[in-house]
C-alpha cells in the first residue's frame, strides 16, 4: 500500500508526459490533480492505520519492502518504504498541500498552451512522486533517489519559462549549488556505510546508540557534517542559500510547493530522520544551530528591503528554514519538524496569495507598483493576512506555537546568544511581512495594472491578456477564480488550525505533536533497549534522556517559559507596529530612514553582495582554470586546434597527411611516450632505493 | 585435439562464420540490391549468445589458450549484446549515412570476434592477436566513411598511435617471456608469485608495458589523446560501438592479466594505477565541461568512465571485481543508447553534433528527447537508473579498501560531470529551435534498439541484484 503513495503521482507523470500533451487542459490538469488527491487519500488511510497500531518496541511504524534493490555480499538495500510518526506527518503535508497547489495551478497556468500545460503538470507530479520517495525511504540510498529526483524536477520547473534568460540562469544556479550539497550527501552516505556497515536508518540509529557521544571531531562528526552540507544545499542555508531567491523565476505555484512547503524542507527532515546520529555529534549540532540562526537573521534583514513580492517571500522562506535548523541544532527535533509543518501551510498560502496578486495584475511583481488591493481582491487579502499573522507569530495562529517552541527550546538549552538573534529575527519577520501587506494591499494603487505586458514570471499571461478588456490601467481587477480561491481558503484554515496540535504545556495544552513525533528521534530495536526509551502507559517516552531532560526543564521553567512567550508576543507586536508606522502612517519616514542609512540599505538591497562575492572568488577562477588551462592549454592546444581546423583548412588527403606529419600525431605519441617514461622512471627510482 | 577444444570456441566460431556470410553476401550483391545483411549478423550474434549461455559452468578450455570459463562467457554475452544493439541502431541509419553497409557489418563482426577472444584468452600472445583483430577492425570502421575527411584523419591517427601502443604491449610480452619463460597466464601467475618478494626489474618493466597497452585501449590518461579525435571523426554509430565494445574487451583482458597473473605484484601496480585512475577521472570530467561538440563531450565522458572503472580495478576486492563487470554492462547499454540517438538524429544537412543542434528537441521529438534524457542521467549517475547503481558499487568497493581519496574524487567528478550531461537536457527542453534543417525520420529498428537499451537502464537500475551476482560468480571463475 505504501508503494501506491508515490506510484500514483508517478503514473500521473507518465500519462501527462506521453499522451497528455494532446489532451485539453481540463483533462491533463484533472488527471494530475486527481493523482495527487488519490495519493493523499491513500496516505491518509495509511496514517489512520498507523495511529491505531500497537507500538512495537515503543514505536509505531508500517514498513513495506517492495524488492531487494542493491545487493552485494556486504550490503543489502531493499527498496523499502516506511512510515513512522515523522514520515507520516511529511506525507500528509506533501500530498495534502500538493493537492491544493495542483488544484490552484489548473487555474493559474491556464494561459499556457495545451502541451506546455501538460508538461508543467507532468513535472509537478514527478516532483511529488520523488518527494514522497524521499520521505518514505527507509534507507539512505532510497532517500537519495528522491533527493536527486526532486532536485532535477525543481531544476526543470525553475527553468519552466525558459524563454527568459534569467529563468534559465536561475535553473542552472540551483542545479550547481545543489550538486555541491549532493557531493556532501553521497560522501556522508559512503562514510556512514564504512562506519556502521548499514545504510538503513533504523539500523544506523541502533548502531550509533551503542557508541558514546562524540565529544570532539571524530568520524561521526565528519559524517554528519557531510550530510549537513547536503542539507544546506537542498534547504538553502548559509553558505549555499543563494539559489533559492533566484528560484522564484519559476511559476508561482512551484515556488509554493517546491521552494516553500516541501522540497526545501528535505534537509530538515533528513536531520530529523537521523536525529540519533546527529545527537551523537554535538559539534555538528552546534554548527547546525549557528548556521540556522545566522541564515535566519541574514535572510530576514535582506527581506526587509526587497521590492519583488516573491523575493520577499523567498528570503522569508530561507529565514524560516533557518529557524528549523536552529531547532534541530539545539536538539529540539520535534520543534523543528513542528515548525516545518506549520510553515508548509502558511508559506504555501502566502506564495499562492502572491500568485493571485500577480495573476490579477497580469504579471506585476513589484511591490512599489501595487497598493490598494484590499478592496479589489478581498479573498486574496484576507487569506494573505491570515498567513502573515501566522508567520509573524501572532497568538492563536499556527506560527505562534511552533516558533515559540523553537525560541523556548533554544533558550532552555542555554544558547542565549542564539536566542537573542532568533528573537531579533522574529521582530524582523513581523516587520517585513507587514511591510509587504501594507505595500501590496493598503492605500491606493501605484502604477498601472501592468497592461504594458510586463515581461515577468507571468509573462505568458501578460502577453495573452494584454489586449483583454480588463487590462487597461487602473481598471477593475479579478479576484482569485474558484479553483485558486478554494486552495487559498483551505490553506488559510490550515494556517490557523495547524498549530493546535502543538499547544505547549504551559498553555494547558498537551503538546501532542511532540509526544507523537518523539519516538522517531530515538533509537529502537533489541540492541538499543538499554539506551532507548521504555514504553510508558500511553506510548509516551518515559526514560529517554532527551525527553527526561526536556520534561524536567518544562516543570522547572514553566514560569520562565510563560514570560518568554509573552516577551516574544511583544516582539512580534513591536515588529508589526514598526511596519505600520513606516509603511502605513508615515511612508515618507521609511524613505528618510533608508536615505540616512544608505550604506546599510544598499548593502541589504544587494543581498550583502554574496552573489558577486561567489562569482569573483569561486566561479570565475574555476572557469579560467577549466577553459584556460586544462582545456585550451593541455588538451585543446594539442587536440582541438587540429580538429577544429579540419573543416576550415584541410581539403583532400594531401592536406590531411601534411597535417599529420607536422602536427598533432607526433604530439600525441610524445605524450604517450612521456607517460611511459614517467611510469618507468617511478619504478626505477623505487628500484634504486 | 579433442571435441572440447572446439566446444570452447563455438561462440567465436559462430560470429566468425556470420562475418564470412555477410562478406560473401556482399560480394554477390548486385548494385542497389536490398539484402538483409544486418540480420545475418544478428543471427550470428544470437547464436553466439545462446552457445555462450549453454557453455555456462562448463569450464572448458580450447587448445590450452582459449577459455570458456564463466568470465569469458560473461564477456561473450556482453559483447554480443553490444553488437546486437549496434546493429539494430544501424539498421536504416547506416544506409542513410551512406556507409558501405556490407563492409560495415563484416568488419564490425570481425572486430567482435577479436573482442570476444580478448575476454577468453589465457595466453598473452593470443591476447595480442585478439587485440590486433579487434583494433584493425576498429581502425577501418573509424574511417569507413570514405567521403569524410575528419573520419580519415581520425582513423589514421588512431591507427598510428594504436600501432605505437601495440609495440609497447608486444615488448611487455617479450619481457615477460624473457624473465619467466612462458606467456601462459596460469603459469605466469605461479612464476610471478614465487618471486614476488624480490621481483626482477624486467618483470616490472613487462608489467609497465602491458599496463600501457591496456591503458591506451581503455583511454586512460595520459594515453587518452587519440580518444576525442577518433570518437569525433568516426561515424557516430562506430563511436558508440568502439566506446563500449573496445572498452569492455580491453577491461576483460586487463582484469585477467592484472588481477590474476600479475596479482602477486599488486602492491607495485596499485600506486601507479591509482594515480592514472585519479587523473583520468579529473581530466575526462573537467575538459568534458568545456566541450561544445556532443560527440567530443561523450568522448571525454568515456575517458572519465574509464577512470571509474580503473577505481574498481584498483580496489580489486570481490566487490570491486564484480563492480567492474557490472559497470561495463551499465556503461555499454547507456552509452549505446545515447550514441544511437545521436546517429538517428544526424542527417547530411544537419549533423546534429554541436550542442546547439539539440535546441528544441523536446518539442520536436518528445520521445527521443525523453530517451536521451534518461541515457544522459544514467551516464551522470542519477538514481534510479543503472548508472547510479554501477557507480555506487564502484565507490563502495573503494571505500571498503580504504581508498577514500579515490572515492572522494570519484564522487566529486561524477557530481561535476552531471553538469555537462544536463547541458544537453537544458538545450532540448529549455531552448527554442534555432538551427536550420529538419531532423530525419527514425527507422523502426532503431526505436526497437533504443527501447531495449532504456529497458536495460531501468531494469538494471531497479533490480541490479541478479546481474551483479552473475558478475560476481563469473569473475570468481578466473581466480
Amino acid at each position: 500500500m505504501l508503494l501506491l503513495i508515490p506510484l500514483i503521482p508517478f503514473l500521473g507523470f507518465l500519462i501527462n508526459a506521453t499522451i497528455g500533451r494532446r489532451w485539453p487542459k481540463s483533462l491533463s490538469g484533472g488527471v494530475a490533480t486527481a493523482a495527487m488527491g488519490l495519493s493523499f487519500g491513500v496516505a491518509a488511510m495509511q496514517v489512520w492505520h498507523l495511529w491505531h497500531l500497537e507500538p512495537v518496541h515503543g514505536v509505531r511504524a508500517i514498513e513495506q519492502t517492495v524488492f531487494t534493490w542493491l545487493q552485494s555480499d556486504t550490503l543489502t538495500i531493499p527498496l523499502a518504504f516506511r512510515i513512522d510518526p515523522l514520515s507520516s506527518l511529511m506525507i500528509l503535508v506533501i500530498t495534502g498541500i500538493g493537492s491544493l497547489i495542483h488544484l490552484y495551478s489548473t487555474e493559474y497556468m491556464h494561459e499556457e498552451t495545451d502541451s506546455e500545460f501538460a508538461r508543467y503538470f507532468s513535472y509537478l507530479n514527478l516532483f511529488a512522486s520523488f518527494m514522497l520517495v524521499l520521505v518514505l525511504g527507509s534507507s539512505f540510498p532510497v532517500m537519495f533517489v528522491g533527493w536527486e529526483g526532486v532536485g532535477l524536477c525543481s531544476y526543470l520547473l525553475i527553468g519552466f519559462y525558459y524563454a527568459k534568460p534569467s529563468a534559465a540562469d536561475a535553473g542552472k544556479k540551483a542545479f550547481i549549488v545543489n550538486r555541491i550539497g549532493d557531493f556532501g550527501f553521497i560522501l556522508g552516505m559512503l562514510l556512514i556505510f564504512a562506519l556502521f556497515g548499514t545504510l538503513n536508518f533504523q539500523d544506523v540509529a541502533t548502531a550509533v546508540s551503542q557508541l558514546p557521544t562524540e565529544q570532539h571531531w571524530g568520524l561521526i562528526t565528519i559524517a554528519t557534517m557531510l550530510l549537513f552540507l547536503g542539507a544546506t544545499g537542498k534547504s538553502a542555508q548559509v553558505p549555499l542559500y543563494v539559489w533559492l531567491p533566484d528560484a522564484m523565476e519559476g511559476p508561482t505555484p512551484v515556488s509554493a510547493l517546491i521552494h516553500a512547503a516541501t522540497m526545501v524542507t528535505a534537509g530538515v527532515y533528513m536531520i530529523g530522520r537521523n536525529a540519533v546520529l546527529f545527537s551523537h555529534a554535538p559539534e555538528t549540532l552546534g554548527i547546525v544551530a549557528v548556521v540556522g540562526c545566522v541564515t535566519a537573521l541574514m535572510a530576514g534583514t535582506i527581506g526587509l528591503v526587497q521590492n519583488d513580492i516573491k523575493r520577499v517571500l523567498a528570503y522569508s522562506t530561507v529565514s524560516q528554514l533557518g529557524y528549523m535548523f536552529l531547532a534541530m541544532g539545539v536538539g529540539a527535533f520535534a520543534g523543528g519538524i513542528f515548525h516545518l509543518y506549520t510553515h508548509a501551510f502558511f508559506k504555501a498560502l502566502l506564495f499562492l496569495g502572491s500568485g493571485a496578486v500577480i495573476h490579477a495584475l497580469h504579471g506585476e511583481q513589484d511591490l512599489r507598483k501595487m497598493g490598494g488591493l484590499r478592496k479589489e481582491l478581498p479573498i486574496t487579502y484576507w487569506t494573505f493576512l491570515i498567513g502573515t499573522l501566522a508567520i509573524a507569530g501572532v497568538p492563536l495562529f499556527s506560527g505562534f506555537f511552533s516558533k515559540d517552541e523553537i525560541l523556548w527550546k533554544t533558550y532552555e538549552s542555554g544558547h542565549i546568544v542564539l536566542w537573542v538573534l532568533a528573537v531579533l529575527t522574529a521582530f524582523l519577520t513581523a516587520t517585513y511581512m507587514f511591510r509587504l501587506v501594507y505595500m501590496a494591499f493598503a492605500g491606493e494603487r501605484r502604477g498601472g495594472a501592468g497592461a504594458h505586458g510586463h515581461a515577468d514570471a507571468h509573462g505568458h499571461a501578460a502577453a495573452a491578456q494584454g489586449h483583454g478588456p480588463d487590462a487597461h490601467g487602473g481598471g477593475h481587477l479579478h479576484d482569485a477564480p474558484p479553483a485558486m480561491a478554494i486552495a487559498l481558503i483551505v490553506l488559510a484554515i490550515g494556517s490557523v488550525a495547524a498549530g493546535y496540535v502543538g499547544v505547549p504545556h504551559v498553555l494547558k495544552g498537551d503538546n501532542r505533536i511532540e509526544s507523537y513525533l518523539e519516538p522517531s528521534f530515538v533509537a529502537h530495536g533489541a540492541g538499543a533497549a538499554e539506551t532507548a526509551m521504555v514504553t510508558g502507559g500511553e506510548g509516551a517516552p518515559a526514560e529517554h534522556a532527551l525527553a527526561a531532560e526536556a520534561s524536567a526543564g518544562e516543570h522547572g521553567g514553566s514560569s520562565m517559559e510563560m514570560m518568554l512567550m509573552i516577551f516574544s508576543v511583544l516582539v512580534a507586536g513591536a515588529g508589526i507596529l514598526t511596519a505600520t508606522y513606516f509603511f502605513k502612517w508615515k511612508p515618507e519616514a521609511a524613505d528618510s530612514v533608508a536615505a540616512s542609512m544608505s550604506g546599510v540599505h544598499s548593502l541589504l538591497l544587494n543581498k550583502y553582495y554574496v552573489d558577486e562575492l561567489y562569482n569573483a572568488i569561486i566561479v570565475q577562477p574555476i572557469k579560467r582554470v577549466s577553459t584556460g588551462v586544462l582545456w585550451k592549454g593541455v588538451d585543446a592546444g594539442m587536440i582541438d586546434g587540429t580538429v577544429n581546423a579540419v573543416g576550415l583548412v584541410v581539403r583532400g588527403w594531401s592536406a590531411v597527411l601534411r597535417r599529420l606529419q607536422t602536427g598533432s600525431v607526433r604530439a600525441y605519441a610524445m605524450s604517450l611516450f612521456v607517460g611511459v617514461v614517467v611510469i618507468v622512471g617511478y619504478y626505477l627510482s623505487a628500484w634504486v632505493r | 585435439m579433442q571435441r572440447s577444444d572446439f566446444s570452447a570456441i563455438v561462440p567465436v566460431l559462430i560470429v566468425t562464420l556470420s562475418a564470412c556470410a555477410v562478406m560473401l553476401a556482399e560480394a554477390f550483391r548486385r548494385k542497389h540490391e536490398e539484402m538483409p545483411l544486418g540480420w545475418l549478423g544478428v543471427i550470428g550474434l544470437v547464436g553466439a549468445t545462446a552457445s555462450s549461455i549453454l557453455l555456462w559452468n562448463s569450464h572448458l578450455v580450447g587448445f590450452g589458450v582459449v577459455a570458456a570459463d564463466n568470465f569469458a562467457l560473461f564477456f561473450n554475452v556482453m559483447i554480443c549484446a553490444i553488437g546486437l544493439l549496434t546493429i539494430f541502431l544501424s539498421m536504416g541509419t547506416a544506409e542513410r549515412d551512406q556507409l558501405p553497409v556490407g563492409e560495415y557489418y563484416t568488419i564490425m563482426l570481425f572486430a567482435i570476434v577479436g573482442m570476444m577472444l580478448m575476454g577468453s584468452s589465457k595466453d598473452l600472445l593470443v591476447i595480442f592477436l585478439a587485440l590486433e583483430i579487434m583494433s584493425l577492425g576498429v581502425y577501418v570502421l573509424t574511417g569507413i566513411k570514405r567521403t569524410s575527411e575528419a573520419g580519415a584523419e581520425a582513423a589514421f591517427k588512431y591507427f598510428v598511435l594504436g600501432a605505437f601502443s601495440s609495440a609497447f604491449f608486444l615488448y611487455g610480452i617479450a619481457f615477460t617471456y624473457a624473465t619467466t619463460g612462458t606467456t601462459k597466464l596460469d603459469e605466469l601467475g605461479l612464476k610471478i608469485a614465487s618471486t614476488s618478494a624480490e621481483p626482477n626489474l624486467l618483470v616490472i618493466l613487462a608489467m609497465v608495458f602491458l599496463l600501457v597497452g591496456f591503458a591506451f585501449k581503455v583511454a586512460a590518461v595520459p594515453f587518452h589523446m587519440w580518444t576525442p579525435d577518433a570518437y569525433q571523426g568516426a561515424p557516430t554509430l562506430v563511436t558508440g560501438f568502439m566506446s563500449t565494445g573496445v572498452k569492455a574487451a580491453a577491461f576483460a583482458a586487463f582484469v585477467r592479466v592484472f588481477l590474476a597473473a600479475f596479482e602477486p605484484l599488486r602492491m607495485d601496480w596499485v600506486p601507479v594505477l591509482s594515480a592514472i585512475a585519479g587523473l583520468t577521472m579529473i581530466l575526462g570530467t573537467v575538459v568534458g565541461v568545456a566541450q561544445t561538440s556532443v560527440k567530443r563531450m561523450l568522448a571525454y565522458s568515456s575517458i572519465a568512465h574509464a577512470g571509474y572503472l580503473l577505481v574498481g580495478l584498483v580496489a580489486s576486492n570481490a566487490a570491486g571485481k564484480a563492480a567492474i563487470l557490472f559497470y561495463l554492462v551499465s556503461y555499454a547499454i547507456t552509452n549505446l543508447g545515447a550514441f544511437g540517438i545521436l546517429a538517428a538524429l544526424s542527417s547530411p544537412d544537419r549533423p546534429h553534433d554541436d550542442i546547439r543542434d539539440f535546441a528544441g528537441l523536446g518539442q520536436d521529438r518528445p520521445w527521443l528527447a525523453g530517451l536521451l534524457t534518461i541515457f544522459l542521467l544514467s551516464l551522470g549517475g542519477f538514481p534510479p537508473t543503472v548508472g547510479f547503481v554501477a557507480k555506487w558499487y564502484i565507490f563502495n568497493a573503494a571505500v571498503q579498501e580504504h581508498m577514500v581519496a579515490l572515492a572522494v574524487l570519484g564522487v566529486l567528478t561524477s557530481v561535476v560531470s552531471v553538469f555537462f550531461y544536463l547541458r544537453i537536457v537544458v538545450m532540448m527542453y529549455m531552448v527554442d529551435e534555432t538551427a536550420p534543417g529538419h531532423r530525419p525520420v527514425v527507422p523502426v529498428m532503431v526505436f526497437v534498439g533504443l527501447l531495449l537499451a532504456v529497458a536495460g537502464v531501468f531494469y538494471l537500475g531497479v533490480l541490479p541484484g541478479r546481474l551483479l551476482s552473475i558478475a560476481a560468480s563469473s569473475v570468481a571463475s578466473i581466480f
